[in-house]
């Protein structure tokens, strides 16, 4: 072979085309369907691989050094952050509670998620799907691992951090996050894009991540601001990939319409019921709060939400079914779960307290048709009974909602003064949901989630028959130091005593 | 019509990337918040390589902005010169 | 260190005031009164019960049981005799997973850096060879010969990267799982490597006579349908062995030691060496990796010992077979003997994990 005249510069594209799909070819010794066995059995049809799109054509020596960069920066400020005794310069240790949840039940679906692209990563047969897929579970392994080292050093000075591994699998409320990613990941390589690719990544990740963050930069928190904006560079790449995933199915055949309409439907309702811990984390857990959940709906639900439905809606796809009811809700959900978690605060790995009336004050002016007609008069109950001496505790246990497994709390979308209740009865068992959208999506697989485990019910059966103080053992719970109220708390104690011996002369 | 919009970190790098958008899209709106910079614009939004290189004055990769993006809403359109957001079609 | 952040090491504030002397005269005498702020804890507590109660490394906080372990919630629909984490889907049996450690200690970060500066002098050095023109330079034969191996292992790293996704995605805990991940993208990064050299050395065209010659040319034909009965293997241990120990534990010493740094160095080759060299690099690092988790299996029981054998010995055997017409394709005359060399050196590494075959 002759040395010939230099090629012209190869294009973004074909370049990227010969570096990533030009890889894989026809396999004859196997047969596909022996390489890829996982492809049918959800009905979604592809005739054509080729044709997904990968917006961001990052080749691996490019991966390796933007992400290097990332990295040198993430941790140069949380070494600082730590040297520094950065923790003491949050504006009070009320908000760790949204950090002992986000370790708790986050960043173990985080892990999740990395395990479930690997998978997927290597069932779908086309290259282009397949890189995107992989490096989506190098990117949630990262976020694994920032978010462990970042809150790694508030766990050194304060409760609720230390068991994090135990309360993964033992506790009740990280069931919720828990169920929803064993949820996707037990679902085929497709429903598995549509539900983390698509609904969590795409529609509901911004609710998660911009309004929380801003929340750690309003409250001294450089540590978690900064691998929430490091992550969620990352975030950028997931997000495209979801909606890649869903035009490219759309594209691919219209049979593949009225199944991925219902995978949304289902997703968007189960995201939305995770996003609950969510909203408490912004209305009452920030000391300083950046804007209310309301205000996080309108723009990164409503206006984002809907500019994309619009979008959609020339291949077919309507609004999720659920969204209506969701747009109802958003003005109690974080007023039900803090009173909830109030209530049952003997049994959760992080403290609540009663809002003060400056709380409260902002919570009316934020809710201005629900707070103080519904919310209000319930937490001056507390207040006063807690005043009198007889402090407001329920031991009473939570029943759960079989498919999103969260408290039934939650009142009916048109009336807010009724709890809000549905049954389904299956093979003679009576299951609870605690909305019409959970009830649905276990009627529509009624099989799938009869074996959840419900940590709740589960305390009843052997080895505890009922036990609170061995539950508490046997779920890593420290009582008297990780659960029940902040003031009194050694957290509330240790923080103020250190921020006083850092700021003051004693 | 619906809006596109991308968010940065606030900070030093992403000062003149924030400008050529700025230059580049004159229905842009930017919103300064903690920690981060927001640019929301109706139907599309075009960054130019070469916009930001004369802000920069030195040799910039368009994918150099992964470093500091936080997040974006739209379809992404990406090659050697532009990136677009777009949902308008 | 020096200034107002060394008072604050440790959690310790520190004061200073003018203290005055005999003279009345106050000079700046700086008095350190330490006041701690008390760590309430050293670790997480999985992390206590395993290593002691002393500070942990990033590795073992991002590594060690990050996996969920129990009470999970559904089975996977697309295989519903399995667990979502699933330990019996291999026949090897551990009593802890997380014995299988990394001795590297990647974690994202580390792995990221680490991969970060080699690319850059990966970078680097085709910068250097397409501004001197050095490409021209090889001898047309010798370029002819390196095509002809080097472009058509661009698949063969591509299958390496499926298995070793699926390594991570089915394997158990992550200390197990997690380097495998990291394999999976290095094998993207070199079949992009190679495909560059591709390009380099001979254009699109290039890549096109060798996928031609993956498909169907006798010389690739074993190998390919190597990697597509790994495509096939399902046990995720069985496919580890399969992959970085029978086949990479070959074909990384055979092209990049013996034909570019050897053979083909010699002729006259060096900007092939140079623009390899993030493949050499990286065999000498992971081969690590993968004699440590064979040695600890290994060392688990006498049943391990015995599957990783019988593994070992029917893969090796028909890496072996694959990887003769590709020697011949490099080193002509010398192939047979180079890899009775490469076979051995083989067997010797795996004597020293343990496995004597």
């Amino acid at each position: 072979m002759d040395m010939k005249a230099p090629e012209k510069k190869l294009g973004i594209k074909e370049r990227y085309r010969l570096l990533t799909r030009d890889l894989a070819w026809e396999p004859s010794y196997q047969s596909p369907k022996d390489i890829y066995p996982y492809l049918e059995y959800e009905g979604i049809k592809i005739h054509d691989w080729d044709k997904w799109e990968d917006p961001f054509r990052l080749t691996m020596d490019a991966y390796w050094k933007y992400q290097g960069e990332k990295e040198r920066k993430f941790y140069a400020i949380i070494d600082a952050h730590a040297q520094n005794n950065g923790h003491l310069n949050i504006t009070d240790a009320r908000y760790l509670s949204a950090l002992k949840i986000f370790l708790q039940a986050i960043s173990p679906a985080e892990y999740a998620a990395h395990k479930g692209f690997a998978r997927v990563g290597r069932e779908f047969a086309g290259a282009g799907t397949q890189v995107a897929c992989q490096m989506q579970a190098l990117d949630e392994l990262r976020h694994a691992q920032t978010q462990i080292h970042a809150l790694s050093n508030y766990n050194k000075y304060y409760s609720g951090f230390h068991a994090f591994a135990e309360t993964r699998d033992r506790i009740w409320y990280t069931s919720v996050a828990r169920s929803f990613f064993d949820d996707a990941m037990s679902a085929g390589p497709f429903e598995f894009l549509i539900a983390i690719g698509f609904s969590f990544e795409y529609v509901l990740t911004n609710l998660l991540f911009v309004p929380f963050m801003s929340g750690a930069a309003y409250n001294g928190d450089m540590a978690t601001v900064t691998f929430g904006f490091s992550a969620q560079s990352d975030e950028a790449r997931h997000m495209t990939l979801g909606l890649e995933c869903i035009k490219f199915m759309l594209e691919q055949d219209p049979d593949n319409l009225p199944i991925v309409q219902k995978w949304i439907d289902k997703w968007f309702w189960r995201g939305f019921r995770v996003l609950g811990l969510v909203s408490t984390m912004m209305d009452y857990m920030l000391p300083k709060r950046v804007m209310s959940w309301r205000e996080a709906w309108e723009i990164y639900g409503v206006e984002n939400g809907g500019a994309l439905f619009r979008d959609l809606a020339l291949y077919g796809i309507r609004p999720p079914k659920g969204w209506e009811d969701a747009g109802k809700a958003i003005d109690h959900m974080s007023h039900q779960f803090m009173l909830a978690f109030y209530q049952w605060r003997f049994g959760t790995a992080f403290h609540t307290w009663i809002p003060s009336e400056e709380d409260m004050n902002w919570l009316s002016a934020k809710y201005p048709t629900t707070f103080d007609k519904y919310y209000r008069p319930r937490w001056d109950y507390i207040r006063k009974a807690e005043a009198e001496g007889r402090p407001f505790k329920n031991f009473g246990l939570a029943k759960l909602c079989q498919c999103c497994q969260l408290p039934c709390v939650f009142t009916e979308p048109d009336d807010p003064s009724i709890l809000c209740h549905r049954e389904t009865v299956y093979k003679a068992e009576t299951y609870h949901f605690c909305s019409d959208g959970c009830q649905d999506v276990f009627e529509n697989e009624p099989e799938k989630y009869v074996q959840a485990w419900l940590p709740m019910p589960q305390l009843f059966q052997e080895p505890l028959f009922g036990d609170l103080m061995a539950w508490m053992d046997w779920a890593h719970l420290k009582d008297g130091l990780d659960n029940g109220e902040y003031p009194g708390a050694s957290d509330q104690q240790n923080f103020d005593r250190w921020r006083g011996l850092a700021t003051t002369n004693a | 019509m619906s809006q596109v919009f991308i968010a940065l970190q606030a900070n030093e790098e992403t000062r003149p990337i924030v400008e050529a958008i700025q230059t580049d899209n004159p229905a842009a709106r930017v919103s300064r918040e903690p920690a981060m910079i927001r640019i929301e614009a109706p139907g599309h939004l075009v960054i130019r390589r070469e916009t930001i290189e004369e802000n920069l004055g030195r040799d910039f990769d368009l994918q150099e902005i992964h470093i500091n993006l936080i997040t974006l809403s739209g379809h992404v359109d990406e090659d050697d010169e532009t990136l677009t957001l777009r949902w308008d079609r | 260190m020096t200034g107002p952040g060394a008072w604050r090491m440790c959690g310790k504030t520190a004061s200073a005031e003018p203290i005055a002397n005999q003279n009345g005269d106050k000079n700046m005498q700086i008095d350190l009164r330490t006041v701690t702020i008390e760590p309430q804890r050293q670790a997480f507590d999985h992390l206590v019960r395993r290593f002691g109660d002393k500070p942990a490394s990033r590795y073992q906080e991002g590594t060690y049981d990050i996996q969920a372990a129990e009470n999970l919630h559904y089975r996977p629909t697309w295989a519903p005799d399995q667990e979502l984490y699933d330990p019996s889907i291999t026949r090897i049996a551990m009593r802890d997973w997380y014995d299988l450690k990394d001795p590297r200690q990647y974690f994202y970060n580390t792995y990221t850096l680490t991969r970060a500066r080699q690319q850059e002098s990966a970078e680097a050095n085709f910068k250097f060879i397409e501004s001197r023109g050095l490409a021209g330079l090889i001898p047309l034969a010798l370029r002819d010969k390196a095509l002809a191996v080097l472009v058509p292992l661009r698949h063969v790293a591509w299958g390496a990267n499926q298995n070793h996704t699926f390594v991570c995605g089915y394997g158990y805990g992550a200390a197990f799982t997690q380097p495998s991940i990291y394999q999976a993208l290095d094998s993207l990064g070199i079949a992009q490597y190679l495909s560059r050299i591709g390009l380099m050395l001979g254009g699109t065209e290039a890549l096109a006579t060798a996928k031609q010659a993956w498909l169907q040319d006798d010389a690739w034909q074993p190998l390919r349908r190597y990697v597509e009965d790994c495509l096939v293997t399902r046990d995720p241990f069985e496919l580890f062995i399969a992959q970085n120990i029978a086949l990479d534990g070959l074909l990384y010493p055979l092209v990049y030691g013996a034909m570019v740094d050897g053979v083909w160095a010699a002729e006259g080759g060096s900007t092939i060496a140079l623009a390899t060299q993030f493949m050499a690099d990286w065999f000498d690092e992971t081969r690590k990796w993968a004699d440590a988790v064979v040695k600890v299996a290994a060392a688990e029981s006498p049943a391990n010992r015995e599957t990783l054998t019988g593994w070992i010995d029917h893969w090796s055997a028909r890496a072996a077979e694959a990887l003769a017409p590709v020697a011949r394709l490099g080193l002509g005359e010398q192939a047979e003997a180079v890899m009775d060399e490469r076979r051995a050196d083989l067997a010797a590494r795996l004597a020293k994990a343990g496995i004597k075959r």
